[in-house]
């Protein structure tokens, strides 16, 4: 549900008006609009967004660890229109691996903004989180030999010289 | 409505990415020492003859895991991180990341220290597309260009060294405001640089803009369509490059970019040559921002009243208790910045350059994300370079104008 305090902002009624379920909550501060988006929906509302808001541009697809909280990832979107001069935050939440089960997953946006690719292989390789569908799922900063995810905050900070 | 993704470009979009075998194409490496990737960037190519057919650039070499870092900083210790993110701007770095955490506090920034850091940013960009400018005509093989811009960088880093100490890592833009008072006959040797630089862009114009042998290697080469540069996240000049009329310090003002009147260059063509007009172009646009901000300079503190989070003058501290416990406090416990987040986005040389900080109210961030200009662009390569020549993955890669300590991190 669209919380009150975003009724005023279009593009906030907008994706409500799209997909009734996909808004699960949000908020304005700092003069900047957050939207946060059911994991599942992600992609369609980012096809919305871009193709019948005018959000042309991905600026950046990134992650916070909220560990050890659960749900544990962020999948965070920033998207710039360029007519309305404007900027908009998607956030996704994602719970971690349980015992057994598998790692985070989301759908990749690489089919509505081919540029998401490099930034969703970083969120893999630094976060591990996978992305469905998308061209080319590997490892991009680090060896692709590496073990671990190095941004989840239970990975330190210091280690063994290499 | 909604999704307009197809299974069919989504297969295409899965045999870009995978190499192909079997053919009698060849598979070259370039770098990642290569002098011309500017760094550490690995290019594998795949070609028939002399003909690229596909580019698959290999990054991370330089990956420190500087985001890493910053989370086991205070936030004032973050602001010497961002310098080594980008070296050839340090101060727009700087600068992003403090908007972001002054954002965060809800800080009002005096209007000297504004000007200042306009002034600083515009001097910053000079020197930055003054090194790759050279070092762009020298990959082609314009040997002269290289020295007559290093000669003006010179100038450029003795006025960083002059007002910051420093001429590469500056450091000089502090969270709520600026490190020190400029020295006194700095103003003055700014007006002597910037009364002069113009007719030096010419000198750099003249040897190459009518150049045939330029021109030839430039004109219609490593094109990249307004439709790509956008889907792929291009920014700055290698999407103004492209026709697409974007820029920050217009669309969405910051630091009271508000306060100054420039264009903004644009060409059309998108290949490197419209690149190349772009940023030269723009090294006289910033000239000018520079003379306007020496013009309007206003007067006034350099610094935020805001004893918790700005350290005190030296001469207070060393006569007044108070300032000494502040001084204190802030080097052994930082300051606590309330809970949030903000994405905070500049225009670099290089392009849309953001920063992304995470709070969780204590005093050191939760998470930083740097939004790299460079990385975006160096993705646009493959449709600049494929069904190109070999010797154009040279122009075409400088003309991006890549940093790759910005990409890496």
């Amino acid at each position: 549900m669209l919380p009150d305090s975003l009724r005023q902002h279009a593009t906030a009624v907008s994706v409500e008006a799209f997909d009734g379920d996909a808004v699960t909550g949000g908020n304005y501060d700092h003069g900047e609009l957050t939207l946060e988006i059911a994991a599942a929906k992600i992609a369609s509302v980012c096809g919305f967004l871009k193709y019948d808001q005018g959000f042309a541009r991905l600026s950046t697809v990134t992650a916070v660890d909220r560990f050890p909280a659960e749900p544990r990832f962020e999948v965070v979107y920033h998207l710039h229109s360029v007519e309305h001069k404007q900027r908009v935050r998607l956030k996704c939440r994602l719970i971690g691996k349980e015992p057994g089960g598998t790692e985070p997953v989301i759908d990749s946006v690489t089919p509505v903004w081919r540029g998401a690719n490099w930034y969703e292989r970083e969120v893999f390789d630094l976060f591990g989180i996978q992305f469905r569908n998308h061209p080319n799922l590997k490892r991009i900063m680090m060896p692709d030999d590496w073990e671990g995810y190095p941004l989840r905050k239970d990975y330190p900070v210091t280690g063994s010289r290499v | 409505m909604g999704d307009r993704a197809n299974p069919e470009q989504a297969a295409a979009l899965a045999e870009e990415e995978t190499p192909r075998t079997g053919s009698r194409r060849m598979v070259l490496n370039m770098g990642p020492q290569h002098p011309s990737t500017h760094g550490v960037l690995r290019v594998l190519l795949e070609i028939d003859g002399e003909t690229v057919v596909r580019i698959m650039p290999d990054i991370g070499f330089l990956h420190t895991g500087i985001e890493k870092t910053c989370e086991a900083k205070f936030y004032q210790q973050v602001v010497p991180l961002t310098d080594r993110i980008d070296y050839l701007c340090p101060m727009t770095n700087n600068l992003c990341y403090v908007l972001a955490v002054e954002k965060l506090l809800g800080l009002e920034i005096p209007p000297k220290a504004q000007w200042m850091r306009v002034l600083m940013n515009e001097l910053t960009r000079i020197n930055s597309h003054l090194v790759w400018l050279g070092t762009h005509a020298l990959d082609i093989g314009a040997m002269t260009v290289f020295l007559y811009c290093f000669r003006e960088r010179e100038v450029v880093l003795n006025l960083f060294e002059a007002i910051a100490g420093q001429r590469m890592m500056t450091s000089y833009f502090r969270i709520g405001g600026l490190a020190l008072e400029p020295p006194l006959d700095f103003f003055d040797r700014v007006r002597d640089f910037a009364g002069y630089f113009s007719s030096k862009v010419d000198e750099y114009e003249n040897l190459l803009t009518g150049n045939p042998i330029w021109m030839m290697r430039t004109k219609g080469v490593a094109k990249l369509t307004a439709e790509d540069a956008i889907a792929l996240g291009a920014s700055g000049p290698t999407l103004r490059g492209s026709g697409v009329d974007i820029d920050l310090r217009r669309d969405m003002p910051y630091t009271g970019y508000e306060n100054f009147k420039f264009k903004v260059p644009v060409a059309q063509e998108g290949d490197v040559f419209s690149r190349y007009m772009c940023r030269v172009a723009e090294l006289r646009e910033s000239n000018k921002i520079v003379q306007q901000a020496l013009d309007g300079m206003p007067e006034g503190p350099v610094k935020a009243n805001a004893p918790g989070v700005v350290l005190p003058d030296r001469e207070k501290m060393k006569t007044q208790m108070e300032a000494l416990i502040y001084h204190f406090k802030i080097i052994t416990e930082g300051f606590a910045v309330p809970a949030g987040e903000v994405y905070q986005a500049v225009e670099s040389p290089r392009g849309e350059m953001g920063y992304y900080v995470v709070s969780d109210g204590t005093a050191k961030p939760y998470r930083v994300h740097m939004r790299a200009a460079c990385l975006a662009n160096l993705q646009t390569l493959h449709k600049m370079c494929e069904g190109g020549l070999i010797a154009d993955v040279v122009a075409a890669i400088g003309s991006i104008d890549i940093v790759l300590g910005e990409i890496d991190r």
